[in-house]
């Protein structure tokens, strides 16, 4: 069955980006760590760490299209259940720490140290174990988008409602996170890892391996999603996107599937939380923001929606585009950031992928209906579903 | 003999006379001069010496000296009263009235003036002008006794109030009577008629002089003042629950004001406005402009300054909403969620030219003097802007009721957003009336942003402030229902300024989304749902 | 080959060709100094000036001669107001533009962000702001005020001079305040204030709605004994904070309110008008009159252009910051990072206030500490002054975990955080 289920998850593009990221995931780091700094093919370990995170990003998308362009879910509150992964890993680095903070002290980390905290809160237990993080990681996000998902689609909220209700929810855990009370660090969040199950966090090594980890995480993860929306219960998900209440009258149990779908889709955005603190070298509050979450429908919306390939590349093109904007043009960037979203929006309605793949199907049915008159048309394009 | 006496007493009497008028103004110079070189921690005696004199004339200097328009000359310590006069001082002389020059800043310096000193420029001020002929003159100055006791002033007190004849002053200076006998040597039966007339006027103010005075009472007295505090610690108890309808009353005005531009665009038309923001910002910007041409060219015109610009906040923000809705907009309808990613990149655009033009940094509006201050309405502070702000709201919000249902325009517009093809078949330039409608929308953002630029920062951010919550406002609300947002936000302000007091600012907020997002659950379209098959659509 | 990897490969062409662009850069003969404030973001509000002042000292140094003989160059990034942005973008400055030293952050947790950034690739920041302290580390020089270089004094002044009893420590809840507010409540204590007469709030960043606040303050108050606030209200809260105090007619008579953040930036947005005599903390004003100050308020106002820029207490941080790097980059004859870092301490230049500030061994300077009144021009005016210089204390003596540790960069000690009561390196050297 699962052998059935890997050969139907993989067409033709997915094995080329699933090849690519594997590529990736060997020649980078082996180019960095390998080849001395002055050589041609150096890759600096900037990029290594730059590429990594913007992995994770895509990762973060590809969690968003699977409820967003398969099963029709406008979640605005994504970032917060990469930020929820984020924090679990952030917790086991803090812990890593051990006695080497600024005080010394084995059991607190320096912000509940001089804050006069006297003892470990009871939801920090746990967190100096790798496999209880890890496990944390995909467990928190998932049981908070499950009793999410469980109240809401069970409620029938759906449509604009459903995607303010998931900003309502970020902007609640933006200003939890905030409070220095909640023993999350405050504003300044988790920072100063030294290093993760017991390499240093700031070796190269460590971070060519962390950028090999996302990068297959990335391949395992498409690999899974690609499986799911070919499956039979893929295609209902798109059914259901497109018509919800016909598919509930055929007898499917509409909101169990998409509740399926939503806490998936928050175990990944966890996961690729996860891989991004230690790459980043902090964690707080501020990945809760609304405008966060914004942009990974951005991202996606670029690369393109329903595609799976695209939302990777949607990650990728922006936030490489705010890289370098960021640095050449740091006083007009915005414009050029909001212009882009303008414009993709008004002329890639299907994003890059998705216009890209839609003028490689009409050129093929074009030629197609010159050799062939039989052949018929081409698949039509999923309906716009909102 | 006795003659010759006569004439030298007389020329004595003379000679003693004319020159002690002159003899009083060397003195009263002295002291004044004095002023320019004493320190900050000796000027209380200073400033009492000179009251002390009690010549009329002391008034003006102390008003100065508490303005900090006193300055010393550098060359010789003479002490002036000064008004700017362009880039230099022009001087008055402080004992003769009389206009001494202009110097520039460069040659004066000034006195120098902290709380402390001008904490004591008020107590003297208020004995000094309690028996002004100048109505306004003595509440001001029965003000400044009662808010600043001084045992000393009992005395001129006492003899202000046998001569007052207008009713506020009178209890203002009982009142005052009452504070300053307390701290002074006066026998307890008086001071129990005091305890009795301060716990009459209730409020903060007699609980602060009460409680002051209860560490330093006599045995006897205790038991009075802490029967009085008692009970008017119940009053405040009572008032501070109105006052907390009030707090939230007026948080509810701001969020309608905030959301209720956008309980068009989005609301009636489906578009997910992200940059609604920023046309409250602009409305904002626009006020900054139109008070900083009137500062510089009409200076008298300044508490007009709102009126002016709203109608041009309106077109302001109305204008740029048209030119995004022809531009962007009308190619995504029908495509909402689209609608939220232009419209984001708008938003950052908009943002950015902001900054770009008028830098990052906050710019001063300022209150126009009818906005400006609070009274007391029984044990309430009113705020004279959140009143107004109130008000602003609601008058909004009529004016659009109105607009929507009375007038053809809002009859093409509720026929457009209910059935857009029906309308076009009537006749109803579909596409014209969608671009007034955003435009519509956009324009009273802007007015909002008229209003929030008076308790607001107004920066480039200022809209990013109200964006989620004016969503959450018409989401809670219903969407497509005007009175939904008004209710809404109404009922959101009173519950966070009522969780509050409780849980703090930062919990309380976080309960109410978790309320909304709870409520969500209960009722999928908000309180105010839109019945009916085209809600399915 | 699939669109993706098309993509793909010529992003990769792009980010490393900006790399090449660079690089080609760097092969003239300047010394770079990066400048990492945000210019976008939240924090566009406080910190674009700062950017502005920098490229004008450096400007300003070129028309000198430079450094070394060699010309200065600035390079400017957007780090957005977006902490992981700011670590990525330092790692670009260090590693990528190859700059000598850094000037920017403004928030901590900015400075967390980028501070292992800098421990890993060895170089230098000029961290400008006042913040909580609990910090010292090697590639970091802390130029703004550390919380004995501005709170304890102004708390001092209000007990003094106003004859202070009731304080209510009003705070936006980040990490600078809970600090300094831990710090202020442990020195009050030890001066005999009972806790009862300390009220503590917190507020979130950006609350606008301070209706609630302002008359539980106003009810504090009327206890009969004088009240003060002390204010870490964050920069954009400021503003609907004191305008609603105006309004609520709490007068700087009655009940003064001392704030640690706001400064002539933040009074150019206000009225002051209703809040004349209300105070704050700083190492400088702008209204200090001394010659060295007339020239930079005139250079300042030139280099923008306008007369209405202000200058403000962290622009004289990059100020004395930057005058130091350039000396000890000329003692040191190298910008190479260790012989800069053993250099600077010690070094001693002139600041805006009239006095000369000097670095010491823990990464901090020394400054007077200045207190001012809010004027109705939007000034300040100055009350009350430290009779000499305070060092800047980075390990508070008021937190029980802190009061043992010490820090000194100078060889052979060169820890940031020795235990005198164990005589260890490194917090309780266990």
């Amino acid at each position: 069955m699962i052998t059935s289920f890997l050969i139907k998850s993989l067409d033709r593009t997915i094995v080329i980006a699933v090849a690519t990221l594997l590529a990736l995931a060997i020649l980078v780091p082996a180019l960095n760590l390998l080849t001395a700094p002055d050589h041609p093919l150096h890759v600096p370990t900037y990029l290594v760490s730059l590429f990594g995170k913007y992995l994770t990003y895509a990762l973060l998308a590809l969690a968003l299209d699977l409820v967003w362009g398969f099963c029709g879910i406008l979640s605005l509150g994504h970032a917060a259940f990469f930020a929820l992964g984020g924090y679990a890993m952030g917790m086991y680095l803090m812990r890593q720490i051990g006695a080497r903070g600024s005080y010394g002290n084995p059991l607190l980390p320096d912000f509940m140290v001089f804050l006069n905290w006297k003892e470990l809160p009871w939801f920090w237990y746990g967190f100096d174990m790798f496999w209880f993080a890890a496990l944390m990681v995909v467990l928190v996000p998932g049981l908070i988008a499950f009793v999410f998902g469980w109240f809401a689609f069970r409620s029938r909220v759906n449509g604009v409602y459903l995607s303010i209700i998931t900003q309502a929810m970020t902007y609640a855990l933006l200003l939890a996170f905030f409070r220095n009370d909640m023993g999350f660090g405050g504003n300044n969040g988790l920072t100063d890892f030294k290093d993760i199950l017991g390499f240093n966090i700031q070796a190269d090594g460590t971070r060519a391996a962390l950028f090999a980890a996302s990068a297959l995480a990335l391949a395992v993860f498409l690999v899974i999603t690609s499986g799911i929306v070919r499956s039979k219960f893929g295609k209902v998900l798109v059914a259901l996107r497109d018509a919800e209440s016909r598919t509930r009258f055929l007898g499917y149990r509409v909101e169990h599937m998409k509740l399926f779908a939503f806490t998936v889709s928050a175990m990944m955005a966890g996961i690729a939380g996860a891989l991004y603190v230690p790459q980043v070298g902090i964690i707080n509050p501020g990945e809760f923001e609304p405008g966060n979450s914004i942009e990974v429908v951005i991202w996606t919306a670029v690369g393109g929606r329903g595609t799976l390939i695209g939302p990777i590349i949607g990650a990728i093109l922006v936030n490489g585009g705010k890289s370098i904007f960021t640095a050449a043009f740091p006083e007009f960037w915005l414009f050029a950031l909001g212009g882009l979203f303008v414009l993709v929006t008004l002329f890639l309605p299907k994003g890059v992928v998705g216009t890209a793949q839609q003028h490689v199907s009409r050129r093929r049915a074009y030629r197609e209906a010159r050799g062939d008159k039989d052949a018929g048309l081409p698949a039509a394009e999923p309906m716009a579903a909102e | 003999m006795y003659r010759i006496l006569q004439t030298v007493l007389v020329a004595l009497f003379l000679f003693t006379a004319v020159p002690s008028g002159l003899r009083a103004e060397e003195a009263l110079r002295d002291l004044v001069n004095a002023l320019g070189e004493a320190k900050l921690s000796d000027m209380d005696e200073h400033i009492a010496a000179l009251a002390k004199t009690g010549d009329p004339k002391v008034v003006a200097i102390l008003e100065a000296l508490g303005e900090g328009n006193l300055y010393a000359r550098k060359a010789d310590g003479q002490v002036f009263l000064t008004k700017e006069s362009g880039s230099s001082l022009s001087l008055t002389d402080p004992v003769s009235g009389e206009a001494a020059g202009e110097a520039p800043k460069a040659a004066l310096s000034k006195v120098k003036v902290n709380n402390g000193v001008r904490r004591a420029v008020r107590t003297a001020l208020g004995s000094l002008t309690l028996l002004s002929p100048d109505r306004n003159a003595r509440l001001k100055a029965a003000q400044s006794v009662l808010q600043s006791p001084n045992a000393e002033a009992l005395g001129a007190i006492e003899n202000a109030l046998a001569g007052e004849k207008d009713g506020e002053v009178r209890t203002l200076l009982e009142q005052a009577r009452a504070t300053t006998l307390l701290i002074s040597e006066r026998p307890v039966e008086e001071k129990r008629e005091a305890v009795r007339t301060l716990k009459e006027r209730g409020g903060r103010g007699a609980l602060s002089i009460l409680s002051s005075a209860l560490g330093s009472a006599d045995e006897t007295l205790k038991p009075d003042i802490e029967a009085a505090l008692a009970s008017i610690e119940q009053d405040q108890a009572l008032w501070a629950a109105a006052q907390n309808v009030w707090y939230g009353l007026s948080l509810g005005s701001v969020l309608l004001l905030a959301a209720i531009g956008l309980a068009i665009t989005f609301g009636v038309m489906g578009i997910i406005n992200m940059a609604h923001g920023e046309m409250v910002m602009l409305g904002a910007y626009t006020t900054f402009l139109v008070q900083e041409v009137l500062r510089s060219s009409f200076p008298g015109l300044f508490d007009w300054s709102l009126a002016i610009a709203l109608p041009l906040a309106f077109l302001v923000t109305g204008a740029v909403g048209l030119a995004m809705e022809r531009g962007v907009i009308r190619f995504l309808y029908g495509r909402p969620l689209e609608t939220l990613l232009a419209t984001w990149g708008i938003s950052l655009i908009l943002q950015q030219s902001v900054r770009t033009i008028f830098g990052p940094t906050n710019r001063e509006v300022g209150n126009p003097s009818w906005m400006s201050g609070a009274f007391e309405l029984g044990g309430l502070t009113i705020t004279w802007n959140r009143l107004w702000i109130i008000l602003f709201a609601l008058a909004v919000f009529a004016a659009l009721m109105f607009l929507l249902r009375k007038t053809p325009m809002g009859l093409q517009m509720r026929a457009v957003t209910q059935n857009r093809r029906m309308a076009s078949s009537m006749g109803i330039r579909t596409p014209w009336v969608d671009a007034l409608t955003f435009a519509l929308g956009s324009g009273i953002a802007g007015m909002a942003g008229v209003a929030l630029s008076q308790i607001d920062n107004v920066s480039p951010n200022l809209g990013q402030g109200y964006i989620i919550d004016s969503f959450m406002v018409v989401v809670f609300g219903g969407v497509g229902n005007l009175w939904g947002t008004l209710v809404g936000a109404f009922s959101l302000g009173i519950l966070n300024k009522f969780l509050e007091p409780y849980a703090g600012a930062v919990l309380g907020k976080i309960l109410v989304l978790v309320l909304i997002i709870l409520f969500i659950q209960k009722r999928p379209r908000g309180l105010f749902a839109l019945k009916g098959r085209a809600v399915e659509a | 080959m699939t669109i993706r990897a098309r993509v793909t490969g010529a992003f990769l062409a792009a980010v490393l060709s900006t790399t090449a662009f660079n690089g080609a850069f760097a092969a003239e003969d300047t010394i770079k100094v990066g400048i990492l404030h945000s210019l976008s973001g939240t924090m566009a509000i406080s910190e674009t000036t700062l950017k502005d002042a920098m490229l004008m000292l450096i400007d300003e140094q070129n028309k000198k001669g430079g450094l070394l003989g060699k010309k200065l160059e600035a390079v400017v990034v957007d780090p957005a107001s977006d902490w992981p942005l700011f670590a990525e973008k330092a790692r670009e400055l260090i590693s990528v533009d190859k700059v000598s030293a850094v000037f920017g952050c403004w928030t901590s947790v900015s400075r967390k962000s980028v501070l292992p950034v800098f421990e890993e690739l060895n170089s230098i920041l000029f961290y400008p702001v006042q913040y909580e302290g609990e910090e010292s580390q090697r590639n970091v020089f802390y130029t703004g005020a550390a919380p004995n270089q501005q709170a304890i004094p102004a708390v001092d002044y209000l007990m003094e001079n106003e004859e202070v009893e009731r304080w209510v420590l009003a705070g936006t809840d980040y990490v600078y305040p809970r600090t300094t507010n831990k710090i202020l409540e442990a020195y009050l204590i030890s001066k005999g204030v009972k806790p009862e007469d300390i009220m503590i709030n917190y507020t979130p960043f950006g609350h606008s709605d301070w209706q609630t606040i302002v008359s539980d303050i106003k009810k504090f108050g009327s206890a009969g004994k004088k009240t003060a606030v002390v204010s870490t209200i964050n920069g954009d809260a400021n503003v609907p904070f004191y305008k609603e105090l105006g309004n609520q007619g709490i007068k700087a008579e009655d009940i003064p309110v001392v704030a640690f953040s706001v400064g002539e930036e933040e009074l150019a947005g206000l009225d002051t008008g209703p809040l004349v005599g209300h105070l704050a903390a700083w190492n400088y004003f702008q209204s200090v009159d001394n010659p060295a100050n007339a020239e930079f308020i005139k250079t300042w106002k030139a280099y923008t252009k306008s007369d209405k820029r202000v200058t403000n207490d962290p622009m004289e941080a990059h100020y004395i910051g930057f005058n130091m790097w350039l000396k000890a980059v000329e003692k040191a004859g190298t910008t190479d990072t260790d012989a800069v870092l053993d250099a600077m301490i010690g070094i001693s230049v002139p600041n805006l206030s009239g006095g000369y500030s000097t670095m010491m061994p823990n990464h901090h300077i020394t400054k007077p500490v200045l207190i001012g009144e809010i004027q109705s021009d939007g000034q300040f005016e100055t009350v009350w002054e430290t009779p000499g210089l305070v060092v800047g204390d980075e390990w508070s003596d008021y937190l029980p975990d802190s009061k043992d540790l010490i820090s000194d960069w100078r060889a052979p000690m060169s820890c940031g955080n020795f235990n005198v009561a164990t005589g260890k390196c490194g917090g309780k050297g266990s």
